[in-house]
């Protein structure tokens, strides 16, 4: 100490205004600043954070809402017979929702081949008729039993069960409520990972991490910051995706946005920690992204984004519901969509909880600052 | 004068194999300008980052201000202004903005505008660090190092790839940094940047200090003052070494690319000499040139290497 006082500090101009003295918060303060200054300049990134996804709710809403009517198209082999049954087919009660064209043979089956047609219905001569249906694919299986029903009954059948249908439409049940959702978890996802993971990454390889460890600044700080503009963002995310939910597709919020942002919050530091501990240690930005492409591929596929992961085999849900954007992707469709509470939810808010907890330790016990 | 930064026997060996230093020792004074002369991968920058408390040594000690790292880290980084050899600052923050977020790390800043007017960073302020040119973008590097009102100011190759003009605006700014009372130390491959800039200079060839003194002392030490360079045709080269040796005031020869280098105490004897050779020889003189011997003269001495070469 003594040695140290004995050295002149450097030339103060007698006119400057008086040394002013920096808070505790001071660099924390400047760091925040400085990171959404950067962001905000920075176009391209604007636009894979909030237009990207903005643009995928918007067009796969618009491509998959609901149709007035559900129609089926048709078509019938032009064999003799082929006028009768369509014929028959539009008197009957369904005949509305059934669309009918007469073709050849060959020009039939290859439109249906290429999903022109949901059935192709081949008169036999005599009265009968064979379908030509793809059990694989959901719609010929529909259409098929439409057309029968209608064949059937326009040929005099009489049902023994009265029964009418009612179609449910309602906002809380379509594919866009479920998508929005889902949007936002992988937006999350996304923007966390790649928010920490290359922002990291970047300013080592330009060794600006080494430059900053070489001043006084508090290392808590510089990371509160990175993790303060995450959260900072996600608000925006949020707002920005249920908002057009609620103006373009009539998405009704029942869950409360108290609870929403809670969970925002979480999955946000679970994948700001993944981010965070991908960058731990890599030294070039090729190296990052690989890393972190790796890590959300399962995701992406798994984790029930654009459909539900109900389709894939029992033995392997367990795994998927562990998955953080699974659970993410779970608990905002539940709050969202049901208005569940959040202690109805605490399997999920654990896994999100672990998986960002035991990352963030990792990743500052192997952290590398130079 | 108290002693600002002081090793002994530092080494540092990447990854078990390479020893970029080997038993370096240095005893930089307080409000001294010291400079590493080396040439590419000498070990400068591993030393100095050594120093700065940003890379473990092996082994050896370093003590700054009388502190060691590790026990008084958090005052140390108060103390010191660090300019890396490579730093790419955010592009997309303003030229006052980056300094304003330098000084904010630490306790007791100088003004922004003030280091911004010292350093004629002024007219660019708010300018963003991306369309800077190379001399500017030095310059803000140690606008960042000197807003923290640092004692010791470590430069990593300051003027390397800078035209002459914003090579001297950087001495410019060392020099008053100097007689404001703090202390420099600097790497550099530029010898007339150490002949210039620095009272005492360390000449580190791999990884170890092979020179150190003055400026004056290591040209001294040189033998000659001057050095003489001639050119001729016709004699066999390898014979005449000898003759070149055995004229007056000579203290060493080189021969390199045609060209022949003496060391000199005294041109004014030598000179002549030299010419009653070629002469009597009838050798034809292609070129005669002579200047004050150099810090390059001392590397190449030393080593038997230019600086440039690495
Ligand atoms: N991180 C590292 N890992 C392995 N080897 C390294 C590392 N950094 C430097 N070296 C090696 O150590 C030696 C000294 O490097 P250093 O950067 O200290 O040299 P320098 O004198 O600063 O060179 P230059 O003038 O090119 O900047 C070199 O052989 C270099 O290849
Ligand atoms: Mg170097």
């Amino acid at each position: 100490m003594a040695i140290a006082e004995r050295i002149p500090v450097a030339r103060m101009n007698p006119l400057s205004p008086p040394p002013r003295l920096n808070g505790r918060w001071s660099g924390f303060a400047h760091l925040l600043l400085a990171r959404m200054k950067e962001l905000v300049r920075e176009p391209e990134l604007i636009f894979w954070i909030f237009g990207f996804p903005l643009l995928l709710a918007l067009g796969l809403g618009i491509a998959f809402r609901n149709k007035p009517a559900e129609v089926t198209s048709i078509a019938i082999v032009s064999n003799p017979g082929a006028q009768e049954i369509a014929n028959m087919i539009q008197q009957s009660p369904q005949g509305s929702s059934i669309k009918v064209q007469i073709l050849e043979r060959t020009q039939a089956l290859q439109a249906f081949h290429f999903g022109k047609y949901d059935l192709v219905v081949e008169p036999d001569g005599r009265g009968g008729v064979r379908y030509i249906y793809d059990p694989s694919r959901s719609e010929t299986v529909l259409s098929r039993a439409e057309v029968d029903d209608a064949l059937q009954s326009g040929a005099g059948r009489k049902n023994p069960v009265p029964a009418s249908s009612f179609v449910s439409t309602e906002p809380g049940s379509r594919y866009i409520d479920f998508l929005i959702p889902g949007l936002l978890g992988m937006t999350l996802m996304n923007s966390g990972m790649w928010g920490v993971g290359f922002a990291l990454v970047d300013m080592r390889q330009r060794k600006l991490l080494k430059r900053f460890v070489a001043t006084p600044m508090r290392k808590s700080d510089f990371l509160l910051a990175l993790a303060g503009s995450r959260l900072a963002l996600m608000l925006i995310e949020i707002g920005l995706l249920l908002g057009l939910g609620m103006l373009a597709f009539h998405v009704r919020v029942l869950g409360s946005l108290w609870n929403i942002l809670v969970l925002g919050t979480l999955g946000s530091v679970a994948f700001g920690g993944l981010g965070l501990l991908a960058a731990c240690r890599a030294r070039k930005i090729e190296t990052v992204s690989g890393i972190i492409n790796l890590a959300m591929m399962p995701m992406w596929i798994f984790s029930g984004v654009f459909f539900s992961y109900e389709h894939f085999p029992a033995r392997i849900l367990p795994y998927i519901k562990a998955l953080p954007l699974t659970a993410l992707n779970d608990a905002l469709r539940a709050t969202i969509l049901q208005g569940a509470s959040l202690s109805s939810q605490v399997g999920r808010i654990l896994v999100l909880a672990l998986w960002g907890g035991i990352s963030f330790v990792l990743a500052l016990r192997w952290f590398r600052w130079t | 004068m108290p002693t600002a930064i002081q090793c002994r026997d530092l080494r540092k060996t990447y990854d078990g194999k390479i020893e970029a230093v080997r038993g370096l020792n240095l005893e930089i004074q307080a409000g001294e300008c010291f400079g590493l002369l080396g040439p590419n991968g000498a070990g400068k920058t591993t030393t100095i980052e050594i120093l700065e408390g940003l890379l473990q040594p092996s082994s050896g000690q370093v003590t700054i201000l009388g502190h060691t790292w590790g026990t008084h880290t958090r005052e140390l980084r108060e103390w010191l202004g660090i300019s890396l050899q490579e730093t790419r600052l955010s592009e997309k923050l303003s030229v006052r903005e980056t300094i304003e977020l330098f000084a904010s790390f630490y306790r007791q800043p100088r003004s922004s505008a003030e280091v911004m007017e010292e350093l004629q960073l002024t007219e660019k302020a708010d300018a963003w660090v991306g369309k800077l040119s190379g001399g500017q973008r030095q310059r803000l590097a140690v606008a960042t190092a000197l807003v923290g009102n640092p004692k010791i100011l470590f430069l990593d190759e300051p003027t390397t790839g800078l035209d002459p003009q914003s090579r001297r605006q950087l001495w410019e700014i060392v020099r008053t940094f100097l007689r404001g009372g703090g202390t420099v130390l600097l790497t550099t491959h530029y010898m007339d940047e150490a002949e210039r800039l620095c009272d005492r200079l360390a000449v580190i060839d791999h990884g170890q200090v092979i020179a150190e003194g003055t400026p004056t002392d290591l040209i001294e030490r040189l033998g000659g003052h001057h050095v003489v360079e001639f050119a001729v045709s016709g004699g066999p080269d390898t014979d005449s070494f000898n003759h070149w040796k055995a004229l007056p005031g000579v203290d060493s020869v080189r021969h390199e690319d045609g060209i022949i280098s003496l060391s000199v105490r005294e041109p004014h004897t030598t000179i002549p000499a030299l010419l009653d050779k070629v002469r009597t020889q009838n050798l034809q003189l292609l070129h005669l040139t002579t200047r004050q011997a150099s810090l390059e003269d001392v590397f190449v001495h030393l080593t038997g290497r230019h600086l440039r070469e690495g």
